[in-house]
């Protein structure tokens, strides 16, 4: 039974089951890969995609329920979305595998509050587990990217002279 | 449960390596012969004009061929950088790809074996990738001076253009390329000065991953799709060592788009075309497990019968004795009052954002993996058992992985057998995709051991250690070693032996005993420092408050009488930098440690609150020596990174085992840190013209003890036990 779901603004149609959750019909049905698997519970966040622009745990949501819902997931950003950017002039990344969640939460953050607050972003990133540890750099980049002076200069370091 | 090596299936193979396929089959190692070479046998050893670690494309970009797995690290930003600073190639011009698995060419020099591990992937490449840049540049030189008729030595080269001011003349590497790929390489190319060093050591060296891993374009395991490729799912046992008594996939096969259920000496595998039916199958399953040699014992037990021997209650035996890894002096002539200490750390799951997976291939006399494969050569070797090949001709595609701190390199490769078992029941080369839920991932053991320290000093009249007895208990990460177990397993002491304080103690008297258990156990970023650190920095801080000293004087004289020159200088660094002694007025109470691991030094200073007896962290200051620095915001994200690996283990990790079963299972009851709880980390690094040392560990085992001595300073209680917040 064939069902429609609109991702990154294009229809698309797919096969899974309507109980299936809508990260495995992400990934392994529409090849959209960037979204991903980390725990499976809603309790890690790697699968953050948004739908009707709330940032929401794709692992533990069915599709049955999206046929007239809005989902983007990181693929619908582009590479040069300014909080990819800001992701990018801040080295953010580690190992990496954690960063689509977190960008698409930041996202929604600065979707719906323009100029977040120390709180704010507390609030909307709390969600996003990263075990590399790249939170301080995670602050920093939303707070570039929503033109707020970063709380410590993006490079503190000195060159070692040699 | 090995496929046994059979002549006939090894497929045109000559006897020599048909006899070397069959003695690692076996599980020994040829004496006499390098790892490394005897594990490539069958392995490709064909590479461009500039040899295997750079290649240069006709557009003039330049390919750095790193033989290290990129899983945060930030390596791959610091090995591009190392050729291209040699090289004088223009940086933005530069990439980075992962080199295939022959161990003969990209051999950690370090272990003999490709693999990377220990933080060592800078430094055992220096070397080697400041020749290889260099004999690329003399190679363009050359070339140059060969079409210009001008002196070698007149010709300069920046940003991949070389250029003879005599003549005017400049060419590109891409106009070059054709006459310099014909030169025939230096044997002993000049390396640069490093005082004349344009990249290295400078903010330009950024990392060349992060829009590929900020626009979901970069390609983890879990990505990989392939055509025709099935996913696997197993079902393991509840306790370590049970295997499958029996099992009924009737209803496993109900669920649409499982393909087939096979038995397999881990468990019981599903396969289906997708990951949500491998998973609904593997759930439906029904498995009876024969727990005959299971490991039963609970972690509280296990902490129970560590404390017995180390307080002597139980007695060493013949097999299970205690073995010196510090002596100096006769502790029995120590005198004076003592100080006394004791301290317990937990299992750890190193709890990867990507849980363990593979992807495998195989057929007759082929075998091929797709997966973040840490120590490759290992990954081969277990492979060629399981298929029968050469180690050699078992082909890796490294692919980055979402973190590691070691748990992707185990001396079994126990996830990648688990997939090429499943593999080659599959067979006809078919893809299989073997996927690990984070239940799977947090119950399959390789945990940080479990360990117990205690420590008991004495004073002199000074207030400093004139006797320091130790004692370690914990199980052995060393044992299984396919290089052969060591006499010592210095995993379990590092840090504890050398530390510059038993070296100011004119008595010394440190101990290991090993028991065995049956939870495997791993390293775990910075290994032994993960618990040594903490012993030693704590203890220090409450030694120094019974000498009535200040905790950073107090180590400053042990340094100094240590001779612990780099010590001292990163101590110096952060008190410079955090203002040390001064105690802000908001309520922060400051805890200093140091602690050297895999070369480096590091020293944090950490500001601690206490919100309702739960730790809270404010800023901490950092300041490290690992030699040469060659990517200084790297080794800055690398002391964050480390800082909140260590700090999430301190505050809340622990893995309890009830009658042998994992009670944790997922983020939900394994706690790990949170934006909101990460500290602000500033990074000072020390000026350095040494050769560089590592930088992806040494950042993670010094926050524990600064906190705890935060706390000491603060309510004037040890920690006795980590995690400090229990579950």
């Amino acid at each position: 039974m064939a069902m429609t779901l609109d991702v990154n603004g294009k229809p698309l149609s797919v096969k899974a089951a309507p109980d299936t959750p809508l990260l495995w019909v992400l990934r392994d049905e529409l090849k959209l890969t960037g979204t991903k698997y980390g725990c499976g519970v809603a309790q890690c966040g790697a699968c953050t995609v948004l739908i009707d622009g709330q940032p929401t745990r794709s692992c533990v949501t069915p599709i049955e329920g999206l046929a007239a819902a809005k989902i983007s997931t990181i693929e619908s950003l582009g590479g040069a979305h300014p909080v990819q950017a800001a992701w990018v002039k801040h080295d953010v990344p580690q190992c990496g595998y954690c960063q689509s969640g977190q960008i698409m939460s930041a996202v929604a953050l600065l979707t719906q509050t323009p100029k977040p607050s120390d709180a704010d972003i507390d609030g909307a990133m709390d969600g996003n587990i990263c075990r590399c540890g790249t939170y301080q750099r995670v602050r920093a980049a939303i707070k570039d990217a929503a033109g707020l002076a970063p709380p410590v200069p993006v490079l503190p370091v000195a060159p070692a002279k040699v | 449960m090995n496929a046994p090596v059979k002549p006939s299936d090894v497929a045109g193979a000559t006897r020599r390596e048909v006899v070397v396929a069959a003695t690692l089959a076996s599980g020994a190692l040829l004496v006499g012969c390098s790892p490394g070479d005897l594990l490539s046998v069958g392995a490709k050893s064909e590479f461009g004009a500039f040899g295997p670690f750079l290649r240069i494309d006709p557009d003039g970009v330049v390919t750095v061929v790193s033989k290290h797995i990129e899983f945060g690290q930030g390596n791959h930003a610091g090995l591009a950088a190392i050729v291209a600073e040699e090289l004088d190639a223009d940086w933005s011009k530069v990439r980075v790809e992962q080199a295939p698995a022959i161990a003969k060419v990209y051999a950690n020099t370090g272990m003999g074996v490709q693999g990377t591990g220990g933080s060592s992937a800078i430094s055992n490449s220096w070397d080697q990738l400041r020749k290889a840049g260099a004999s690329a540049k003399a190679m363009f030189v050359e070339a140059a001076a060969n079409k210009w008729n001008a002196p070698a030595g007149e010709l300069t080269v920046k940003d991949s253009v070389v250029s003879h001011a005599g003549s005017s003349k400049s060419a590109t590497f891409a106009e070059l390329l054709p006459d310099a790929a014909k030169v025939t390489p230096p044997t002993t190319p000049t390396l640069k000065d490093p005082k004349t060093f344009t990249l290295i050591g400078t903010d330009r060296v950024r990392r060349k991953d992060s829009q590929a891993k900020s626009d979901g374009t970069a390609r983890f395991t879990q990505d990989v799709q392939l055509p025709n490729m099935l996913v696997a799912m197993v079902a393991h046992p509840p306790r370590f060592g049970a295997k499958v008594a029996s099992f009924d996939a009737a209803e496993a096969k109900k669920v649409p788009g499982v393909v087939e259920v096979y038995e397999i000496p881990s468990g019981v595998a599903v396969v289906a075309e997708t990951t949500w039916a491998a998973k609904q199958g593997r759930d439906a399953l029904s498995v009876k497990w024969n727990e005959d040699a299971a490991e039963k014992r609970s972690s509280d037990a296990i902490l129970a019968s560590y404390k017995d021997l180390a307080s002597g209650k139980t007695p060493a035996t013949d097999k299970l004795k205690w073995q010196a890894f510090e002596a100096k002096g006769d502790i029995a002539k120590a005198t004076g009052e003592a100080f006394e200490a004791t301290y317990d750390f937990p299992y750890l799951a190193h709890a990867t954002m990507e849980p363990m997976n593979c992807v495998a291939q195989v057929s007759m006399g082929k075998a091929k993996l797709t997966f973040g494969s840490q120590i490759p050569t290992l990954d081969q070797l277990n492979t060629a058992k399981v298929v029968a090949m050469l180690p050699g001709a078992v082909e890796i595609e490294t692919l980055f992985a979402g973190g590691s701190f070691g748990r992707r390199a185990t001396f079994q490769s126990d996830y990648v057998v688990e997939c090429v078992e499943i593999a080659k029941k599959v067979g006809k080369d078919r893809p299989v995709k073997l996927v690990w839920t984070r239940e799977d991932d947090m119950a399959a053991g390789y945990f940080r051991p479990l360990v117990h320290h205690t420590v008991k000093v004495t004073l002199d009249k000074d207030g400093y250690p004139a006797s320091w007895r130790h004692r370690i208990v914990t199980q052995s990460i060393m044992k299984g070693s396919p290089m052969g177990v060591p006499e010592l397993d210095e995993t379990a002491v590092e840090g504890a032996k050398g530390s510059p304080y038993l070296k100011a103690t004119p008595i010394v008297d440190g101990q290991l005993i090993q028991p065995d258990i049956g939870v495997p156990v791993l390293w775990w970023r910075s290994v032994g420092a993960t618990h040594t650190a903490f012993a030693m920095e704590h203890t220090i801080d409450q030694l120094a408050k019974k000498a009535g000293k200040d905790p950073v004087e107090y180590r400053r004289a042990l340094y100094t009488k240590a001779g612990a020159n780099r010590h001292l200088a990163v101590l110096n660094l952060a008190a410079e930098k955090a203002g040390w002694p001064n105690t802000s007025a908001d309520g922060w109470t400051r805890g200093v440690a140091v602690h050297e691991s895999f070369g480096s030094v590091v020293a944090q200073i950490a500001e601690v609150k206490l919100v309702d007896g739960v730790p809270k962290l404010g800023k901490v200051v950092t300041a490290i020596d690992c030699g040469t620095a060659i990517s200084p915001d790297q080794i800055a994200a690398q002391m964050e990174g480390g800082t909140c690996y260590g700090l999430s283990g301190a505050l809340f990790g622990q893995v309890t085992l009830k009658d042998g079963t994992v009670e944790q299972t997922n983020f939900d009851t394994y706690r790990v840190l949170r934006n909101t709880e990460a500290p602000t980390v500033e990074t000072h690094i020390v000026p350095s013209g040494n050769a560089p040392s590592g930088v992806g560990e040494p950042g993670t085992p010094v926050i524990a003890p600064a906190v705890a001595n935060a706390i000491f300073a603060m309510t004037g209680t040890p920690t006795s036990s980590l995690p400090f917040v229990k579950a």
